[in-house]
């Protein structure tokens, strides 16, 4: 197992490295690419162009600049071009808007999966299962901030509900808290938990044909104990592996448009307003930051699976 | 010769017939002396149907799917129409602005664009059919303009992303040492990597300078981004299958009749993956256009003056309280046209998945 | 004549798919006592295994439909309500599975996968289903066996895997024991010892145990009593010594024609039955075997009825028209029982 995780942070951080160094040279290799430019300012003079790229070091070769990047993203010192903020201390200061979004969230969309899932699988053909089944294929449909745009039209504006902006602290107050955070909740829930339960189910369902389940209706076992005890934890298995890299996805993008169309100070709103403005350190760290998400979790899903299945512990 | 009690007539005639009954396959073979009159006839199996017709048949069954592709067609046709729109109906263009402008509603002239920024919303009558955005411009012209654009960056999109996914995989799923070695590492670190943010990395960046010959403002340019992004998406499933399918006899028995590597890739292999392709096209295609509106609403795909969905979206979530119809009726288009795609390709999956049979247990 | 352990009155159970009815078994009847081994035997798509599922009422679908019935002390399998087969299954009648390796819960240790059944029926505490559970894997020969209780299923063979599925299905004492083919998935020499365990334990505890399997080895070496099945019909049924030595079914004489004996000079060519089981969507007309038997004749279109045609021998049924002289003439193939060798239809 000690085994296990070294190998995995080792190819984490040449992960994060190689993500690093991707971004950096799309950006840098861009030929009418100017960060120079961006900062002075759209009426800036060449000299003041100048100066502000000696400034940067923007004329040094382009290995010596990622080098220097490096270093001060990781002494914590990379500030942004725009604000002339300190890029890491930015996102330590989002970080926790962030999690308050994605985790519940993603926390939401996995019980109601399994719920949702194991309903319909029990009830085939009925009115849940058709419901879920449109359901699913509408949420693989619909793009986050266009869920989150028709909410807050509907249930803050329309209908004055849910207050439309606005980020209170959880220690401050954890009413006021879920209540601003409910509707970016539901966005981001409710369009995977449509496709997760269908494949829950769908898992449910081919269990029902296995072996093993007919010995244990053969013990004589409920439906009931039947189903908790050898059918849903057998197909939950390849949800957690799923959940494990969408989790990630999630943190990398629909955080993003979430936070922007309900202007949560999170990372992700972060990410967006360097992205509109061309701001490569923002954009790097954020992309760095992501990716060390995506491994992060995918190490823990590999690992929560070897957990669940015996059979794989002895091979890991 | 015996006379055989159970035969109709006498001719001689060898046929052999293949059927599919629900435990599995059986064959029987029937020598001279008897004539099967009717494949149906007690006990014999019925005629076999290949993969692709079974799955056409059971498609044609599916009228939803089928309901679908129509809407689908008629999107895709109203959008191919755009110009015709732009000039017979509304007489305007997509990228005109026209923020002074006045238009006579039921009578009374108003401003397209009020005095406050606001403009205005739909009039369903020909010119500004679905309103205006704060440019002055027709929403519905840029609709429809809008909506080429989405589906042709979509489309060329997802051609790239069939091509090269199949192809890496290909490659690497054959071939295992050095093409493996280089592009697999290549292919997970774009996995890996978080796709709206490379996208937005790529389409920023290239956006501003373009690459070469192409323009920053091209469509090619989003297309590109999405293509690649998702290559690793079709790779890595293709060289799951494509390493399950080079150890099999009929691998092997091609490689030992002399045919060379990339022979047996095309002419072996490449069949077997097409069921899986086809499967996979719908889902790229549905992937694609998404993407595309993401990219785009954050400023990183489509860029100004052109308009895609996503754009239009974007554009229209500043004005959801006054004008919501802005942002709301690019969004219903979008969501139809990838609903369409994503219940089409259910289908086809469905047609395609020997599961859809009904098991018996015997 | 006391009342049978199990009373099958002319099951019959069809399941309708996309391409028509399958009658996969079609009025099959049959009687166990306690302490006797009823064979059932057949080739795949026979019904055999459709029946004995049925028994257990793990045929149940929407697509399923049943008629005739199954008494097991009083109630009847085939009409009795979900609740009602659960307090039965695992403990009036039980059930040994074809593939030990997929009929174990891979995620459940072994000792829970048995003591899982046993509180399923009785009020003990885990400690002590625990317990018993390390006694009848004692009981079947699993070395160690209090150590391996908390072992998973992949870390057993394919013996030791069927033993624990034996041990489980014996647990609770049932009256039936139905084995499905238990041991075609194991190698000949386990599949002597599972044998020897299946009878030595069926006979501890009294059981009368239905023996699926298209294996006549296996027939002749267990079996008091056996059934023969074709195409969802039961062709012919007798004692053990009534169907080798006097079999009254052609297809039957296929079967035994079929065995290379030890005893005599192997053939040319391996005498098998030609032709294929006809498919259950569209069964022949009259008898089921007619397409394949050399011996047809125009009555064969009328559906033999199941009688005893042995004189002197009331239990021993088979359907087929033929005459006892034309039976015992046409038979003989070759100095031996057999339907003919190399045939082909003509």
């Amino acid at each position: 197992m000690a085994r296990f995780i070294v190998r995995r942070m080792a190819s984490a951080i040449l992960l994060l490295f190689a993500v690093s160094i991707v971004v950096f040279a799309i950006f840098e290799v861009i030929p009418s690419y100017n960060p120079a430019r961006a900062i002075a300012g759209r009426n800036a003079t060449a000299t003041t162009v100048a100066e502000v790229s000696h400034k940067f070091g923007f004329d040094k070769p382009v290995y010596v600049q990622y080098a220097k990047t490096m270093e001060l993203i990781f002494t914590g010192q990379v500030i942004d071009y725009n604000d002339n903020l300190n890029v890491d201390s930015q996102f330590a200061q989002r970080f926790p808007v962030t999690v308050s979004l994605v985790v519940p969230a993603a926390l939401i969309w996995l019980a109601g999966a399994v719920v949702l899932g194991s309903i319909s699988a029990l009830r085939v053909g009925g009115l849940a299962d058709r419901g879920l089944m449109v359901a699913a294929i509408l949420g693989v449909s619909i793009p986050v901030f266009l869920l989150a745009a028709v909410l807050l039209y509907a249930f803050a504006f329309k209908l004055p509900w849910f207050p439309n902006t606005g980020y209170v602290t959880l220690p401050d107050n954890p009413a006021q808290w879920a209540y601003h955070l409910f509707l970016p909740w539901i966005s981001i829930a409710i369009l995977s938990i449509g496709f997760y339960s269908r494949v829950l189910r769908s898992n449910l369902l081919d269990m029902v044909n296995e072996d093993f389940v007919r010995t244990a209706r053969a013990k004589g076992l409920t439906r009931r104990q039947v189903f908790n005890r050898h059918v849903l934890r057998n197909s939950l298995m390849p949800i957690v592996t799923m959940f494990g890299l969408d989790f990630a996805v999630l943190l990398g993008g629909a955080a993003l448009v979430t936070e922007t169309v309900f202007n949560l100070p999170g990372i992700g709103q972060y990410e967006a307003q360097a992205i509109g403005n061309l701001d490569v350190p923002p954009i790097l760290v954020g992309a760095m930051f992501t990716a060390f998400f995506v491994v992060l979790f995918s190490a823990i899903s590999d690992i929560v699976y070897a957990l669940l299945d015996p059979r794989v512990r002895l091979a890991g | 010769m015996i006379p055989d009690p159970l035969s109709d007539t006498g001719h001689p005639q060898a046929e052999v017939i293949a059927g599919t009954s629900p435990g599995g396959t059986t064959g029987i073979v029937i020598t001279p002396g008897e004539r099967v009159a009717d494949p149906w006839a007690e006990g014999r199996h019925p005629p076999a149907v290949g993969p692709w017709k079974l799955a056409a048949r059971r498609l044609r069954r599916n009228y939803v799917a089928q309901a679908f592709l129509v809407l689908f067609l008629v999107i895709v046709v109203a959008c191919l129409l755009a110009p015709f729109y732009a000039s017979h109906i509304a007489h305007i263009g997509p990228n005109t602005n026209n923020v002074t402008g006045t238009i006579n509603i039921g009578g009374k002239t108003t401003d397209v664009v009020s005095t406050d920024g606001v403009p205005i919303g739909p009039t369903f009558s020909s010119r500004y059919f679905f309103g205006a955005d704060s440019n002055g411009r027709d929403l519905a012209v840029r609709l429809l303009y809008g909506g080429r654009t989405s589906l042709l960056i979509g489309g060329i999109g997802t051609v790239i992303i069939i091509a090269f996914g199949t192809l890496v995989g290909l490659l690497t799923g054959y071939f295992r040492g050095v093409t493996d070695m280089i592009l697999r590492p290549l292919m997970e670190l774009i996995w890996s990597f978080p796709v709206v943010i490379l996208g937005v990395a790529l389409g920023t960046a290239l956006a501003l300078g373009g690459i070469g010959p192409v323009k920053g403002n091209s469509l090619y340019i989003p297309a590109f981004i999405i293509g690649v992004v998702f290559i690793p998406y079709l790779g890595k499933p293709i060289r799951g299958e494509v390493l399950r399918l080079r150890e099999m006899d009929f691998v092997e028995a091609a490689r030992v009749q002399g045919m060379g590597s990339w022979r047996i890739m095309l002419s072996e292999i490449l069949p077997n993956l097409a069921s899986m392709i086809t499967v996979f096209v719908p889902m790229m295609l549905a992937y694609a256009i998404l993407l595309e509106a993401y990219l785009s609403f954050l400023g990183a795909g489509v860029q100004a003056p052109n308009a895609s969905w996503g754009t239009l979206i974007s554009d229209g979530i500043s004005y959801i309280q006054t004008t919501p119809t802005f942002s709301l009726i690019p969004g219903a288009m979008l969501v139809l046209a990838v609903l369409s795609i994503n219940v089409v390709g259910d289908g086809i999956r469905d047609a395609l998945d020997p599961r859809a049979q009904i098991r018996v247990r015997t | 004549m006391t009342e049978p352990l199990l009373d099958v009155q002319d099951l019959q159970v069809s399941f309708a798919t996309e391409d028509g009815l399958v009658r996969a078994v079609d009025g099959v009847s049959f009687t166990l006592d306690r302490g006797e081994v009823v064979a059932i035997v057949g080739e795949s798509g026979s019904g055999k295994s459709v029946t004995v599922m049925t028994l257990m009422g793990l045929t149940r679908s929407p697509n399923a439909r049943f008629a005739g019935s199954a008494r097991l002390r009083g109630g009847d399998l085939v009409t009795a309500s979900e609740q009602e087969l659960e307090r039965v299954r695992g403990k009036e009648i039980a059930m040994i599975f074809q593939d030990p390796i997929s009929s174990l819960s891979p995620v459940m240790r072994i000792g829970n996968q048995i003591a899982e059944q046993i509180r399923a029926h009785e009020k003990v505490s885990k400690a002590d289903a625990l317990d018993r559970a390390a006694d009848l894997m004692e009981r079947v020969g699993i070395p160690r066996a209090r150590d391996r209780l908390r072992a998973y299923p992949h870390e057993f063979s394919g013996g030791m895997r069927q033993r624990v599925m034996i041990a489980m299905a014996l647990s609770l004492s049932p009256g039936v024991l139905i084995a499905d083919e238990p041991t075609t998935a194991l190698d000949v020499t386990v599949q002597a010892q599972i044998l020897k365990e299946i009878k030595q334990l069926s006979s501890e505890s009294d059981s009368g145990v239905i023996f699926v399997t298209h294996d006549l080895g296996v027939v002749a070496d267990i079996a008091d009593r056996v059934l023969v099945m074709y195409a969802g019909r039961l062709v012919e049924q007798g004692t053990l010594d009534e169907i080798f030595f006097d079999p009254q079914h052609p297809y039957t004489w296929g079967l035994m024609g079929s065995v290379t004996r030890v005893d005599r000079d192997p053939p040319r060519r391996l005498p098998a039955i030609p032709g294929q089981p006809p498919s259950l969507l569209r069964v022949p007309e009259g008898c089921h075997f007619r397409p394949r038997c050399r011996h047809a004749f125009d009555r064969c279109r009328e559906v033999p009825p199941l009688e005893s045609r042995v004189p002197g021998y009331p239990e021993h049924l088979d359907r087929c028209w033929l005459d006892l002289a034309d039976k015992h003439a046409k038979r003989e193939v070759g100095g031996r029982i057999g339907l003919a060798e190399g045939d082909v239809i003509k």
